[in-house]
């Protein structure tokens, strides 16, 4: 019942800041929508019992990439210019409805195959097994490595001064 | 009212939908850089969702959530660099006059 309340709290402010994000006129509020709703899908994890991941969540999105999205807002003078809307707006509406309306009749009507078995407790050191155990996923894991070190070098060399 | 997979997945319908109509209707970048992140976070919960659900024992939903947050913040430092490229050569970033590469 309390897993019942927490999730129906959750979902509605995610859903409202999300809306907030692409209604809002001042670009930094906007930026803020987007973190509480960072924050409020953070909570969804933990509604799911993957605790790692709410944590993760919360480092990474509210922690580092709202930093970013903030500072971006900042160097480029865009709270005066407001968010503007382009020529697309009402196609874009319809579009957006359209593709909601298909994927909830889809995920309606699908009999999915729900497993009985309570979930994994901790997901901390299952998930440490299943990223760099024996059969798992290391090798994506360094490929990640990679593909985080050559972002980095590209971001500097991109926003480098000349 | 017991919440069970469906609610989950149609949450993340909702907050991908809205992302969608984000990235196709804004022209600052940022907000559409902020919506496709909005769009990441929508699959993430309906990975986290599947893997609670219908592979409790596994984990392998919530290993690909990590890869995704993982990618999600690479393409925000590139974007944000190419971003802020863009505004010290044009003064905007208002992408319906980010036309150089037209033809």
């Amino acid at each position: 019942m309390a897993l019942a309340i927490a999730f129906w709290l959750l979902a509605a402010v995610a859903v409202i800041a999300a809306l907030g994000v692409v209604l809002l006129r001042n670009v930094f509020r906007a930026a803020l929508s987007l973190i509480l709703c960072f924050l409020m899908v953070a909570g969804l994890y933990i509604t799911l019992s993957a605790d790692f991941l709410a944590a993760v969540q919360i480092l990474v999105y509210v922690g580092a990439i709202s930093v970013l999205i903030i500072l971006a807002i900042m160097m480029t003078r865009e709270v005066q210019r407001g968010s503007p809307n382009s020529r697309f707006q009402i196609p874009a509406a319809i579009v957006a409805v359209l593709f909601l309306e298909v994927l909830i009749l889809t995920l309606i009507n699908t009999p999915w195959q729900i497993s009985g078995t309570p979930p994994t407790a901790p997901t901390t050191s299952a998930l440490a097994n299943s990223l760099f155990g024996e059969g798992g996923y290391l090798l994506p894991v360094e490929i990640a490595a990679v593909l985080l070190l050559s972002a980095i070098l590209g971001a500097i060399v991109l926003a480098r001064e000349k | 009212m017991v919440i069970g997979l469906q609610h989950y997945l149609i949450l993340s319908a909702v907050l991908f939908s809205i992302g969608l109509y984000g990235v196709l209707a804004k022209r600052n970048a940022v907000i559409i850089l902020m919506c496709v992140e909005l769009m990441l976070n929508a699959v993430n919960i309906t990975l986290v969702a599947f893997s609670r659900y219908v592979v409790p024992a596994m984990l392998t939903g919530q290993v690909f959530a990590i890869f995704v947050i993982v990618v999600a913040a690479a393409e925000v430092a590139v974007g944000l660099a190419i971003i802020f490229a863009i505004y010290r050569g044009l003064e905007d970033i208002d992408v319906s006059k980010i036309n150089l590469l037209k033809w």
